[in-house]
């Protein structure tokens, strides 16, 4: 045995206990027939009233659920509770992101069976949730007109990451003069061919659309 | 700043991977992909932390930098972005989101001995 100091290969992806419970939970997911969005956007882009306009308006039609991160306290679940669907506060105390273990424990004792769609709301962060998979069909990533069109190339890794880009609270569009073809533009630039509502949750304007987009989702 | 947890994410796996070859580790060979997601600087500086009080306190972590690459379904190959502003290919300009490298956060070799 020699004591001289050498290279020794290794080959193995840092996060592989993340995306081992990922591959799990897709694979749960997929046994049960229910189909996983999740949503990624800075603080204050308008995930929670998003989320809560998302699951009263399927609900006629559709089985939902969601779970809902957050660094602390329980509000978001508490707003969320008021679409009667059932909903889960996953409160991840200092860490800025969600990681696929935190998915599982919280789904622990659900049926998933009686769903149709499952929501997760990730932490308001536009950086630390992209490096984790999280077993999700689709990642949503929310820009708010109010937070300007060049946050898509201020933050490329996350909308490179996401499958779906919403552009919220389009009702303060004149207001605060976001000039949508620039924001398009750059959503396109970081992810090319990238699908885009725009729509407000205020005024219902664009969620049909977009709720017709979920619904093709789940028969394809 | 979720550098931390992939600090301890990597001295756990580096601990794992020591242990099961009964050596000791000088320095940890790491790639990473400009969209991994993680900041190389605070990494770094997380990583002494993340080795505090382990058998891997005072080892090195050395970062390979790896570009992005995407597929540019033009030139039917493997190209360079524009930037990670404009993920076109730099050599004819067609808009492609097909990432082929540059998601990688891998310990690829250690630097050990005995």
């Amino acid at each position: 045995m020699s004591s001289e100091p050498r290279l020794v290969e290794v080959r193995k992806n840092v996060l592989k206990q993340n995306d081992l419970v990922a591959r799990r939970l897709r694979e749960r997911f997929r046994a049960a027939g229910v189909f996983v969005v999740s949503l990624v956007s800075s603080p204050g882009s308008g995930k929670t009233a998003f989320l809560e306009k998302t699951l009263s308006l399927l609900q006629p039609g559709y089985r939902v659920a969601a779970l809902v991160g957050d660094l602390a306290t329980e509000n978001d679940a508490e707003r969320l509770a008021r679409s009667r669907a059932p909903v889960k506060q996953i409160t991840t105390g200092t860490l800025c992101h969600l990681e696929a273990a935190m998915v599982e424990k919280a789904l622990e004792g659900w049926d998933l069976n009686r769903l149709d769609f499952l929501f997760i709301e990730n932490v308001g962060n536009l950086v630390c949730p992209s490096s984790y998979d999280l077993g999700e069909n689709l990642r949503l990533v929310l820009l708010s007109v109010t937070e300007g069109e060049d946050k898509p190339i201020k933050y490329p890794t996350i909308f490179n990451s996401a499958d779906v880009a919403i552009v919220t609270k389009v009702d303060l569009a004149a207001a605060v003069e976001f000039d949508w073809p620039a924001a398009h533009g750059n959503i396109q630039a970081v992810r090319p061919g990238m699908p885009v509502f725009r729509l407000s949750v205020k005024t219902s304007e664009g969620m049909e659309d977009y709720l017709e987009f979920l619904a093709s989702q789940l028969v394809a | 700043m979720h550098e931390l947890s992939i600090a301890l994410s990597i001295v756990e796996l580096v601990q794992e991977e020591a242990e099961q070859r009964g050596v000791q580790v000088n320095a940890v060979h790491l790639k990473l992909g400009a969209l991994a997601g993680v900041v190389k600087e605070s990494l770094l500086f997380s990583y002494e932390m993340a080795c505090d009080d382990t058998p891997l306190k005072g080892s090195r972590l050395v970062i390979e930098d790896v570009p992005v690459a995407v597929f540019c379904p033009h030139c039917g190959g493997q190209r360079s972005p524009s930037s990670m502003q404009l993920f076109c290919c730099a050599e004819c300009g067609t808009p492609t989101p097909d990432v082929v490298r540059g998601k990688e956060l891998e310990v690829v070799a250690l630097e050990v001995e005995g």
